[in-house]
């Protein structure tokens, strides 16, 4: 028994990255229905710059907060230069623009700081809480913390600011936005500058425990896909629940079935990915879309 | 993606139009023929300069060209599917793994003559693409987006996993076919013509598929989903056979792969492969008839030439054209050198109905 609450807690563990950049990708689409493939990459590459700043002997804290500055503006940016060019394309082009971002940040990562590996400091400290058999390392606690606190951050913003509301209402309807008066264009960028900034923390989070490299994200991004699908592509609170069962899921699937063990783990997401679509497309709190001709 | 219309039939719809225009002068239909003259001349020419080609070059040169056709072939396949049916696959290098595993094992373990083993390949193929093609089309394109590159992450695990068959990390490493004595091919030479054989057999088949009922099917259900539903075309049902098809394609030039080669890993199908085939075919040109061989080239010569500045230089290569070819020319390369033809067809019909 302890042993599973062990696992659990594990899955719990790797669930919230997940959940945090499964957080960045429900971001993006509520605003523009647009699927980021490059947001893995794009985590990825904020991680590198925080590693540039701590190599440099700044301190973990300040890097960081420098890093999210930095991601929040190059978000905003790509969002003006990059998807600005292609609003309200099909989603066809939408997908390939950002498939061709993510094929540029990964090679431009791999050309700035080489493909060899690096290792990334641990911003939390090494022990664990011990407590009835099972044992909490201070490092999953401190994820849990950083990603239940990005999320009770968000949602302050959606429910009180006025940026806020201005973001609820472009999401909702963007022409009757522009009508009373919100800037649907920056609004945009913000959202895209926001969902950047989610993506660096989760990069962050998860360079000490992976390496960091440019391929790092590669597996990140596919779990958070199916966290994203599972708690609805339209649904922030969906992502982080989403994350979470999927961590689960893919801890336990790996430990206790032998058939898949550690090194086919990678199939859970797919797995559920297409159990979704078979059962519940929307995902467990997405709203069916009714298309209108 | 409206404008992604096929060259083949806008440049004859001009003629035709052109031939119309001409009324009492010229009799009806004459730029027509003459366009399509011109082109059966065009792709005479190309075909009789692949068939010499093997003769005349370097066995390495020799190499690289079949492996241009390989990679033709597959996107072929890939043209059907994001060209032609407007969803979008980031795994179909899985696809075609799925056919250069499946003719290695069947050449490997169970000692079948090579050519049993292409249309055994491409079956496999097919039935994996159908198989994860329903729960994935019934939605946006987006989802089969999803779904392929889940696919094109779990294959090298999978494949590493089961080893007695797949070999393992190490792969397997198998004869070539042997060119037959009649011939007297060296035997690059017989690789060479077998993929010269799969890709006009590919190109063939894409060809007479999108002029028939399921095409036009195909194209009403990229173009507008909602109309086409409307006027009683099964979009599900169509984007499933699309990617089931596409997926056989994708397998039939895995299983030349194989020949080509002689060896298969792991590692060489990762996702990298699947997203340079997209590239290859957004390049190339989307929804167009050269747009996949254009594509080949792309994908063979411009990783090699690029990566002597840099590893990662071909990566951002990739991922700028992909982003500037969307923006300014979302037909790709052959969209570009037919926009170039059809303008030399329009002055040179205008000369032709100015004469009569």
């Amino acid at each position: 028994m302890a042993d599973f609450v062990q696992q659990f807690v594990g899955g719990l563990g790797a669930g919230a990255i997940y959940a945090s950049l499964a957080l960045a990708l429900v971001l993006i689409y509520q605003f523009t229905g647009i699927v980021n493939f490059a947001q893995g990459e794009l985590a990825m590459f904020a991680t590198y710059i925080a590693w540039t700043f701590i190599d440099a002997g700044l301190p973990f804290w300040l890097a960081l907060v420098l890093t999210l500055a930095i991601s929040f503006v190059g978000g905003m940016l790509i969002e003006r230069v990059i998807i600005r060019p292609v609003e309200g394309a099909p989603e066809l082009t939408l997908v390939i623009v950002t498939v061709g971002l993510f094929i540029f940040v990964n090679a431009a990562a791999g050309w700035i700081w080489s493909f060899l590996i690096k290792d990334f400091p641990n911003p939390f400290p090494g022990g664990a809480l011990q407590a009835g058999g099972v044992s909490l390392a201070y490092s999953t606690l401190g994820v849990l913390a950083v990603v239940g606190g990005v999320m009770g951050l968000l949602y302050l913003m959606f429910r009180y600011t006025k940026i806020g509301l201005g973001m609820r209402a472009v999401a909702t309807n963007p022409e009757s936005a522009r009508l009373v008066g919100i800037r649907v264009g920056w609004t945009l960028a913000f959202g895209w500058g926001l969902a950047a900034l989610v993506g660096a923390v989760s990069g962050v989070l998860v360079a000490p425990l992976l390496f960091l490299e440019p391929n790092m994200m590669g597996g990140v991004l596919i779990y958070a896909f199916a966290a994203a699908t599972l708690g609805g592509f339209d649904s922030p609170l969906g992502a982080v629940v989403g994350g979470l069962i999927v961590g689960v899921a893919e801890t336990l699937a790996g430990s206790y079935v032998d058939f898949i063990g550690s090194d086919l783990k990678i199939g859970v997401p797919l797995a559920i990915i297409l159990g979704v679509l078979l059962l519940r497309p929307q995902g467990l709190f997405g709203r069916a879309v009714v298309e209108r001709a | 993606m409206s404008e992604s219309t096929d060259t083949t039939e806008t440049t004859e719809a001009a003629g035709a139009a052109e031939a119309v225009k001409g009324g009492s002068g010229t009799p009806p239909g004459v730029a027509g023929y003459a366009v399509r003259n011109w082109r059966m001349l065009a792709l005479g020419a190309l075909l009789l300069l692949a068939v010499a080609a093997p003769f005349q070059l370097v066995p390495f040169r020799v190499f690289q060209l079949t492996m241009v056709m390989v990679y033709a072939v597959a996107l072929v396949g890939l043209n059907l599917l994001v060209g032609h049916a407007g969803q979008i696959s980031l795994g179909h290098g899985a696809f075609f793994a799925v056919g250069a595993y499946s003719t290695a094992v069947m050449m490997y373990h169970w000692d079948l003559p090579y050519p049993v083993t292409f249309p055994l390949a491409a079956a496999v193929a097919f039935v994996l693409g159908y198989a994860f093609g329903v729960p994935a089309t019934r939605l946006r394109g987006l989802y089969l987006a999803l779904v392929t590159l889940a696919i094109a992450i779990f294959l090298v695990p999978l494949l590493k996993r089961f080893e007695s068959v797949t070999g393992g990390s190490m792969g397997l490493t198998l004869e070539k076919p042997e060119p037959p004595a009649w011939t007297g091919l060296a035997q690059d030479q017989w690789l060479y013509f077998l993929a010269l054989a799969g890709t006009v057999l590919a190109f063939l088949v894409v060809h007479y598929l999108l002029r028939s009922r399921v095409g036009r099917a195909m194209h009403s259900v990229r173009d507008n989903e909602t109309a086409a539903e409307v006027m009683g075309v099964r979009p599900a049902s169509y984007k499933r056979r699309a990617f089931a098809w596409s997926s056989m394609i994708a397998g039939a030039a895995g299983c030349l792969y194989t020949w080509t080669i002689g060896f298969v890993s792991p590692d060489s199908f990762t996702v990298n492969l699947s997203i340079t085939l997209l590239a290859g075919i957004v390049v190339g040109g989307l929804g167009s008839t050269w747009g996949p061989l254009l594509g080949g080239l792309f994908v063979m010569f411009v990783p090699s030439w690029s990566q002597d500045i840099n590893k990662a230089a071909p990566g951002v290569i990739f991922g700028l054209l992909i982003i500037a070819v969307m923006y300014v020319a979302p037909t790709g390369l052959a969209g570009l050198a037919g926009r170039a033809a059809h303008w030399f067809n329009k002055t040179r019909s205008n000369r032709i109905l100015r004469k009569g």
